[in-house]
Formats: structure tokens, sequence, C-alpha cells
């Protein structure tokens, strides 16, 4: 996975927008001028699989929400076109012709392997991969292929990245999001929109929404994320919405406790879950024990995270943090 | 998906991996007949359901004595099992396993599965064979071995190595030392090839005569990887399964039974989730787990009232969608039309929110149905928990 912080600037308006507000403690703020994190308005998407059904609805989606979606990929349609945007047979031939940096995938899960290393071995830097349903040992492959490649993997079985007014790089629904201060990062689709929607209503509004993806073998982590979002200036407080299964709820209130300054507030799905059934979500299953809501609430408390139980309560809980 | 023991062992057999000679009984005719076949100083009657701690719950026969065979399949066919896995109601047990005993001197543990922090599949051994590893885990954890192979090369001797010295299998028997790494070998293979999600041999046992034998197998497979497997599939047994779930997975739904009263029909697994916790934390218990999915129809909806409805502990119904790429308005169709297909005699409580919400509730207001409509979460789950009654 890549190191942080190679985006490239933001347009020239935006850099002298951040530069004339008032120091605050917001920390450091990276000399590139950075101001969102993973993508931004100059991100250039291909999106794999744009000519099924999933993949030029959301293609057209993406592109109306202002996002540069430039290319799409499906073998043996090149010349066609998915309103207004080319396919071609190859991401590589999508990077060559329409210098694409990122891709957005909708391949279905038996080809869906193939499609994410097409995409790291044509040089795209940042793959975000919203099919759900990929047999775990293809991603334990895929997982290790990437590994020291200048690549990052956002999902699969994610809902995808949106900048809010930049760039709109998945299915969720843009409309629900305002630009604001809170980051977002979630192993879940839709209660990641019940959390925006708070947030939105609240007057709070959203930088940066990351959806990790409910599989038990993923790519980009919520440390990762927590990282990104502590050097990101913009974002005041973060979001990190977990459930049972595994232990990156754990692992990320370790990296909070030692790294994260900003307030982080958590809700944790699945209190009510029976352990050893899988709860919709590949990776959502307590076994052996282990992965349960409330060791998950727990670690995150002691690390200082504001832990809420009630779901209703997010945003109640990230404007208290806020001071607001 | 779980397969049962016999299954598995089926499995291991084809991977090399060495079993006792046994077979698939169903009846006490065929149990006679295997016996004869069979024809060993020691006969294990082993009863095949898909839960842990049969041996206790009086799930496993031993005996000596060839005619007594027929006499303990009558025994065990038939009878319901209840064990810690199980639940309170059991398990009917409708096959059993035939086959030679062991002499045992020594009883390891062994698995394989992914380990969801690295993404490598992970090897756990440990020389306390024969208890439950959770157990082992907690109170011994020095007696567990972990050994992760890294799957661009997949397994290698040195990987078997490092197990076999850990557990300190030479000192105990010297002579199952290479048997063992290729045993290994073979069970990595297995769990690959086959899209296993867990593989474990619990206990693993050198027997008197210095021969290594898989004395139990518990095999489960990753479902997303199932449509590459037409055998694994045709494995799958049915009876092992709560009808309702079988039903859900018909239809496309993901559904799982639980014991509380609250039905909840969810868009997203996350928010089912979270919807069943608001039930909880509003005083009852929910009925289930429902995720009708991202592309929620009105068939689908059709589908998940009437699976809901065929609980009998199912007192009241809460609907919580949260349109995204889903209208709301279509949702609220979906629900009108259903009502009057199903006859819904719970009360009920819908909360939409998100795309289109507003049309979506106004459809529903206007409907004529015997329903209560939300705007939040928390709103609609004290509702439904208010008309159904707090949980005893």
């Amino acid at each position: 996975m890549r190191a942080v912080g190679a985006q490239p600037c933001a347009s020239l308006a935006r850099w002298f927008r951040i530069e004339s507000l008032p120091r605050r403690s917001w920390g450091r703020r990276k000399e590139e001028g950075i101001v969102s994190i993973l993508v931004n308005k100059n991100t250039r998407v291909v999106v794999q699989g744009i000519t099924g059904k999933e993949g030029s609805f959301h293609a057209t989606q993406c592109k109306a929400y202002g996002t540069q979606v430039v290319a799409g990929v499906t073998p043996g349609k090149a010349g066609q076109e998915v309103e207004g945007i080319p396919v071609f047979n190859t991401v590589r031939d999508a990077v060559k012709k329409a210098q694409c940096d990122t891709s957005l995938i909708f391949v279905p899960p038996p080809f869906c392997a193939d499609a994410i290393l097409e995409a790291a071995d044509a040089g795209i830097k940042l793959v975000i991969c919203i099919t759900e349903g990929i047999p775990v040992n293809d991603m334990v492959k895929v997982k290790r292929a990437l590994y020291g490649r200048d690549v990052r993997l956002v999902g699969p079985n994610c809902p995808g990245v949106i900048t809010v007014d930049e760039a709109k790089i998945g299915i969720m629904p843009g409309f629900i999001h305002k630009k604001g201060v809170v980051g977002v990062v979630s192993r879940s689709g839709t209660l990641t929109y019940e959390a925006v929607h708070q947030l939105s209503t609240l007057g709070l509004g959203e930088t940066t929404c990351v959806g990790i993806g409910g599989d038990p073998v993923n790519g980009t982590g919520f440390v990762d994320v927590l990282a990104l979002f502590e050097k990101d200036p913009e974002t005041q407080a973060i979001v990190m919405i977990g459930e049972i299964g595994g232990d990156a709820e754990e692992k990320a209130a370790e990296f909070i406790k030692k790294h994260v300054k900003k307030p982080v507030v958590s809700f944790i799905a699945g209190i009510t879950a029976p352990p050893g059934r899988r709860m919709g979500h590949a990776g959502a299953i307590i076994s052996g024990g282990k992965g349960t809501a409330a060791e998950k609430m727990k670690s995150l408390e002691a690390a200082g995270v504001r832990v809420v139980k009630n779901p209703a309560e997010i945003g109640d809980a990230v404007k208290v943090a806020l001071g607001r | 998906m779980n397969v049962h023991e016999f299954q598995a062992k089926q499995l291991f057999g084809q991977f090399g991996i060495p079993v006792p000679r046994g077979k698939e009984i169903t009846s006490p005719e065929a149990g006679a007949v295997w016996a004869a076949e069979l024809n060993t100083p020691v006969f294990v009657v082993k009863a095949q359901i898909h839960a842990g701690g049969r041996g206790k719950a009086g799930g496993v026969k031993i005996t000596k004595e060839k005619t007594a065979v027929p006499g303990l399949v009558k025994e065990l066919i038939g009878k319901t099992l209840i064990t810690h896995q199980t639940g309170p109601k059991g398990r009917e047990v409708r096959r059993l396993l035939i086959e030679e005993g062991a002499g045992i001197t020594k009883e390891l543990y062994l698995s394989i599965l992914v380990d969801r922090d690295s993404g490598w599949p992970v090897f756990i051994a440990s020389t306390e064979g024969g208890m439950e590893i959770e157990v082992v885990a907690a109170r011994t954890p020095e007696k567990i071995i972990r050994e992760a192979i890294d799957p661009a090369v997949g397994f290698q001797g040195y990987n078997g190595r490092n197990i076999a010295f850990a557990l300190g299998l030479p000192a105990m028997e010297a002579a199952v030392l290479t048997p063992f790494i290729q045993m290994l070998g073979n069970l990595y293979r297995l769990f690959m090839d086959k899209n296993a999600a867990m593989v474990e041999i619990n206990p693993l046992v050198i027997t008197s005569d210095k021969k290594l034998v898989a004395l139990d197998g518990k095999v489960s497979f990753d479902d997303n990887a199932l449509f590459r497997h037409a055998d694994v599939q045709q494995m799958r047994d049915l009876h092992e399964e709560d009808p309702l779930e079988v039903e859900a997975g018909e239809n496309n739904l993901n559904y799982i039974k639980l014991d509380g009263n609250i039905g909840c029909m969810v868009n997203g697994a996350g928010l089912a989730m979270a919807t069943m916790d608001v039930i909880k934390l509003a005083g009852s218990e929910p009925a289930n787990f429902l995720d009708v999915g991202g592309g929620a129809t009105k068939e689908t909806v059709a589908a998940g009232f009437r699976i809901l409805l065929k609980d009998p502990n199912v007192k009241g119904i809460f609907i919580n969608i949260f349109g995204g790429i889903v209208r709301c308005d279509r949702i609220a169709h979906g629900v009108i039309e259903a009502a009057k297909e199903v006859k819904i005699n719970v009360p009920l409580v819908v909360r939409l929110q998100g795309t289109n919400a507003d049309e979506g509730r106004k459809l529903l207001a206007e409907s004529g149905l015997k329903l209560e409509v939300a705007n939040d979460l928390w709103e609609a789950a004290q509702k439904i928990v208010k008309l159904t009654g707090k949980a005893a």
C-alpha cells in the first residue's frame, strides 16, 4: 500500500483559500497543500466494468456529481461510449489514452481479482473496488501481490470514497453529503449514509467519507484512513463505524491512542448479533468468542474514543466532541 | 457453508490426509453390513450433525461387538441431540458415521484459516488435542503455535518443520515427522484448492502403531467461492439449516433467525445490525437479521414479509430503509403492494430516510394501510417497541 500524501495539488484557487485562512491548531499542514484525502477534483477515474448495468449507472452518477470519469474498460468493447465516456479494452489502454490515476471496479466477483491486478499493473495508484462476493482466497492472493507496490486498494465490498463537492467515486448517494469538517470511515454502506445524514442535518458536514468494506480480507484499513484524516487540515473530527468480526477496531484503538489528536466518535454495529453467524457481510462474524461488539467498544473507549451505543446519536456525539 | 464430519473425512482422503476407515450409515441393516466388512476390534458410531459437543450429548458410541452395531444405529437415528452449539431445541440425527477405532498415544490440535489482519493463511497447532481450542487459547496461550504461510509461494518444508519442532513432535514419535509435514502440505492444498474458510482436525492422533490419523474433521467453505465447486455444493445438507433461512436464500435475501419478537427488514448489512441493536436499546429484542440488499423491490419486500410472518415469535415488524440509489417512494410502493398480497396481522412501523423519503412517507400515509410512519431511527424503534410491548 502506498505512502500518504502523493496527491497532486488541488486547484490554485483552493490552494490560496487554504493559505489565506488564519493559522489554527490544526497541526502540520502538508506542503503540497492537500485539502482532502485520497480523492479530489483532479482525480481522473477509469470505471472497470462500465458497460454492465451497475457500472454504467454509477459511472453516470459519479460524472454528474462532478467527478472526472475519463474512461471505462470492458474487454472487447473499445470504441463504444457510455454517456460520453470512452470505453477501452484494457486498463493499460485507458491509462495511456485518458491519463487516469484511479480505478472504480464493478466487475463481477469471479473476475474481480483479475481486474484489481490489471489496474495495479497498468499503473493505477488508487483502486476502489465496489464488488461484493469475491472469494476470500482470491483476495488473499491479490493482497499479497499488491504488497510493497505503489498502489492503494480500497474495498472490496464497499460503497467507495467521496470527497464532498469534489469527487464521488462510488455508489453512495451524493446529495446526502454536505461540505464540512468531519471525516468518516466505515466497514458498512447504508449505515454510513445514516451517519452522514445526521452530520449533514446537524450542519457539521463531511470532508471525505471512506468505505473500507465488509470483507474479511481487504485493502485499506481503519488505521490507514485514520492516519490520513489526522493529517488532513480540513478534518476536525473523525467518525469511525465498525462492526463485529476480526480485530480491525482494536488495532484502530491502539493507533488512536498513540497517534490521533482529533476527536473520534465511534459506533460498533452488532451488539445483538449471535456468535458464529455471518451477519450479511462476509467479515461480520464472531468466531471463537472473538470479535464481539462489546470487546471493540471497550478497546475504543480505553483509547479515549467517544463510543455511542445508539446509532441515532452519532451526529450529536460529534457535535459535543467539537464543542458546538 | 458447513459439511458433516464424514464429508470432511472424504475430502481428507482425496487429499492424502490419513483418516480411519469409515462410512456414512442411515439404517441398522446397512450398519450390520458395514460392520461385517469393517471387521475391526473397536467400532465407533458417531452422530452426524453440524454442531460440536456430540460426545458429551451422547452422540458417539463405542463397542467391541460387531453384533451391537445395528442396535446402536437404531438408538441414535432419529434421536435429538442437544449440545452447547445446537441451542435448546437440539438437532435430529439423520445419519451416522461408523468407523474403526484407533489406539491413541497422543492427541494434537491442527487447523488452518485466513488471518484477517495479514491476509495470509495461518496454521494453528497445539499439543492440547481433543480440547476446544478457544479454551486452550484462553488458559494456556503459550501452547498455541501459529505458522503463517506466504500465499505467493504456498506451503514450504520449513513451515512444516517450524510447526513440528515447536510441537515437540520428534520427541513424541520420530517416525511421524515426515508424514506430518507431508500432511500439512496436503492440508494447505485442500484449503486453497477447495476455497475452504476453515479446516480443523481435532484431535489429530498418533496411534499406538506410530501412525498419524485425523480422528475428527471439520471443514467450512467460503460461500462466495461455491460457484467454483459443484462437488462441494452437493455436500450441502438443508436439514441442518433453518427452513426460513433456506427460503430467504432462495429469494436472495440475507436472513438470520434470532429469538426476539420484533421482525426487522433493512437495506444493507451494517444498518440491519444497527437496527437490531437499536431495538434492544429501546427495550425489546430483534426476531431476526434481514438485509434486503441495495436493490430492494416490491418482490423482495413481499418475500421479506412472508418470511418474517412465518416466524410465530414475531409480534411486530420494523422496516428501516435508508434510500440511496434505492428510492424510498419505490420502497413505499413495494410495501403497499406486498401488504395487499401478504396479510399483515401485526403492528408495522416504517422508517424511510434518504432519496425521495418525503414522497415515500406520503404514499404510505395515504395508503390506508394500518402502519406507523417514522422519520428517524430512534423514533421508529421506540414506536415499534411501544406497539409490541417490552421484552419479558
